[in-house]
């Protein structure tokens, strides 16, 4: 049986008219009086654009299928209309069970109620019954940790309490269709890793889910199945592994050579001016990942048509749950200021990797003094395995990032009182 | 046995079908049916969030009232000498002024709903009727409140209420049709035109004046007197004021009363409903 069906689902949206975004009865009657003398749409002014084009997608009951793609390419827009926000404008949607989301968290929250008032509030907004509110009031409160503060108007809560007296509503709805727009996901890391705990537990106790994520590594992790949207269309479906191997632009993931023109993580707005990225190590090979404790180099080939003055490249690394944790930028990095133009390769030498062992992503930004000019999001980069501390052993996952320097010294028979 | 009648309730729901909208939108009532507690904690949180951090808190929905009916039977009956069909200027004044109150009051509050509710609109889906229903809901409190104004009226001039005071119930149930058919209809206006946040204050004003709150209709000269009939709060006031007092129900206002609030409900929703559809989009 399909949870989710959805036929043939297209989305309109009107640009161009976006400072105005709202109408104003002068615009409506000067509309109007275009209307007569030319067709509707060019009288209500501006150029549509297709968000989603043709979009059809079955998903089963229990499925936990990720959705992935560039920015702009229609995610957003997709879980909207799942969650009834925006009708479509051509298509149709089936949806069997109570749908839910995370990116709702917090909304209807008033100020001037209490915790308690805004939980039954809260509560009824996304959908529960009073009697379901009132039967895991208890287990929320625990949840968000909030306890005396209960009956105090929300407005005096720290930052922290309300986001997760916020969370614990949301987390409680047991929605039969889950859907979960990561980049909407407000908080700090430890409360997004919350957020994806969450979405596990509920995969895992045959519910359906729908995530949408810049991040790789989680939608690797969570989810069998993935698609791929691109400009509003489904370019890809299928095994998760394949369909990130498509996004990222196919052939040469995993290789220590990435095709930047192939890869569908380009942010909106960017001129295709970064081609090629390569790692090597310190003699020059070409490598698949870095190993920590020795030197990477990051070979970026670009061309650009234009001259570029006062160019300068960030390498950012952000962890697999996307917390940015470093950051390679030629402006602070290097005396030089650069201009650009034509066929061009830059290298990036980070010495000494000190970062732990694991999947990374890699954001490419190349700016000049007019502004951002090339900008490549979630490139995967990882740091393998390896007797770093020459012990003969290897350092087991999660030990955190940081790969420190260290030393021990252990001595029989001294300290202790 | 519970698990069971759950399963039931959520199975009004449980297929969903999105589809573009498209002819005629009637109001889906038995969706709203569905999400009637959050229509009810979206009436209990305007009326809660409204008196909350005042001093006198819901005194305020008795005190509004009362001052507005000392300050304009001063004016309307000391110094205007308004006819007041021979009986006391406030009682007769009062018995316009409850139902009005609870219309304007209705109106101003619904017509800024939508658009005070845009977070709301941008990240959940409910109904979206439930908005301007919970602000006429909210002034339903006041105008119960407002009411106990009333009986002491009534008692401190010794007026005794026929059977006609049956007809207040109707007559409540007529004001809100009209009350939701206008705030809906002017909650959307005021989403898609922000202009009509300007509009909403005046037409309250001239719409006063033009209903026989501190006048009686029955005593304007002809071409008036047949003309406020167009407007539905005339039948609807004259309705609350014969109840009261006592005196013979005008049916025929009241019948044209009921015709303008039944068009203006079927014009207001459905307006409501297309405007709806684009509403994550414009807010």
């Amino acid at each position: 049986m399909n949870a989710i069906s959805v036929e043939g689902v297209s989305k309109r949206y009107r640009i161009g008219r976006r400072h105005d975004r709202y109408r104003t009865i002068r615009g409506a009657i000067a509309g109007a009086a275009a209307g007569l003398l030319h067709r509707r749409e060019a009288a209500m002014g501006g150029e549509m654009i297709w968000a989603l084009r043709d979009i059809s997608l079955n998903v089963e009951q229990g499925d936990v299928l990720g959705i992935v793609g560039p920015n702009g390419a229609g995610k957003t827009t997709l879980l909207k209309i799942l969650s009834r926000i925006t009708y479509p404008t051509e298509g149709r949607v089936r949806l069997r069970g109570r749908v839910g989301s995370l990116l709702e968290v917090g909304t209807g929250f008033h100020p001037e109620l209490t915790g308690r008032e805004n939980i039954f509030l809260n509560g009824a907004i996304l959908g529960m019954r009073r009697r379901e509110i009132r039967e895991k009031f208890d287990q929320i409160v625990d949840f968000a940790e909030i306890g005396r503060f209960i009956d105090t108007p929300v407005k005096r809560y720290s930052s922290g309490m309300y986001v997760r007296l916020a969370f614990a509503v949301a987390a409680h709805l047991e929605p039969e269709i889950l859907l979960v727009d990561e980049v909407l996901a407000v908080g700090d890391v430890s409360f997004q890793r919350k957020c994806i705990g969450k979405m596990s537990d509920v995969a895992r106790g045959g519910r359906t889910v729908l995530f949408v994520s810049h991040n790789m590594a989680s939608v690797d992790s969570l989810c069998p199945r993935a698609v791929l949207l691109e400009g509003g269309r489904i370019t890809a479906e299928g095994r998760t592994r394949e369909v990130i191997q498509r996004y990222l632009g196919g052939v040469g993931a995993g290789s220590g050579e990435l095709n930047l023109l192939e890869t569908g993580a380009r942010s909106p707005g960017s001129r295709r001016v970064l081609r090629r990225l390569r790692l090597t190590d310190s003699s020059g090979k070409v490598v698949p990942h870095a190993v920590p404790g020795e030197d990477i180099t990051f070979e970026i080939d670009g061309e650009s048509a234009e001259l570029l003055s006062g160019a300068a490249l960030a390498i950012r690394i952000n962890t697999a749950f996307g917390q940015r944790i470093a950051t390679c930028h030629s402006r602070y990095q290097s005396e030089e200021t650069v201009s650009l133009e034509g066929a061009f390769r830059v290298r990036c030498t980070m010495r000494n990797c000190r970062l732990m062992p694991g999947p990374y992503t890699l954001m490419l930004v190349l700016t000049a003094d007019a502004g951002m000019v090339d900008q490549i999001d979630a490139l995967p980069f990882e740091v393998v395995e390896s007797d770093v501390y020459g012990t003969g052993k290897m350092l087991p996952g999660r030990c955190g990032y940081y790969l420190p320097e260290v030393s021990w010294d252990f001595q029989r028979g001294r300290g202790g009182s | 046995m519970n698990g069971e009648k759950k399963d039931r309730s959520s199975g009004d729901v449980s297929v969903q079908i999105i589809e573009p909208p498209r002819g005629w939108l009637g109001v889906n009532w038995r969706e709203i049916w569905h999400y009637r507690e959050l229509l009810y904690f979206l009436t209990w949180r305007d009326v809660k969030v409204r008196y909350k951090q005042t001093f006198l808190g819901i005194l305020w929905a008795f005190l509004q009232p009362f001052i507005r009916l000392v300050v304009f039977s001063m004016i309307f009956g000391r110094l205007a000498r308004m006819d007041s069909e021979g009986f006391p200027y406030p009682v007769f004044l009062y018995a316009g002024l409850l139902p009005w109150q609870f219309f304007s009051d209705a109106l101003g509050r619904s017509s800024q709903s939508v658009v005070g509710s845009a977070n709301l609109i941008k990240k959940v889906y409910f109904p979206r009727l439930i908005i301007p229903l919970a602000s006429v809901g909210a002034s339903l409190v006041d105008f119960a409140v407002a009411f106990a104004i009333l009986v002491g009226l009534m008692l401190y001039y010794g007026i005794v209420p026929g059977a006609g005071i049956l007809m207040v119930l109707p007559l409540v149930l007529l004001t809100v049709l009209t009350a939701v058919g206008t705030g809906t209809l002017l909650s959307a206006l005021n989403a898609a035109y922000r202009d009509f946040r300007f509009v909403v204050p005046f037409m309250i004003q001239i719409w006063m004046y033009i209903s026989p709150v501190v006048y009686s209709v029955r005593k304007l000269p002809e071409p008036w007197k047949s003309l406020l009939v167009l407007n539905p709060m005339t039948g609807i006031i004259d309705g609350y004021r014969s109840a009261i007092l006592g005196t013979p129900p005008a049916w025929g206002r009241l019948g044209v009363a009921l015709l303008l609030a039944v068009m203006i409900y079927l014009v207001g929703t459905h307006y409501f409903r297309r405007v709806e559809a684009a509403l994550a989009d414009i807010v």
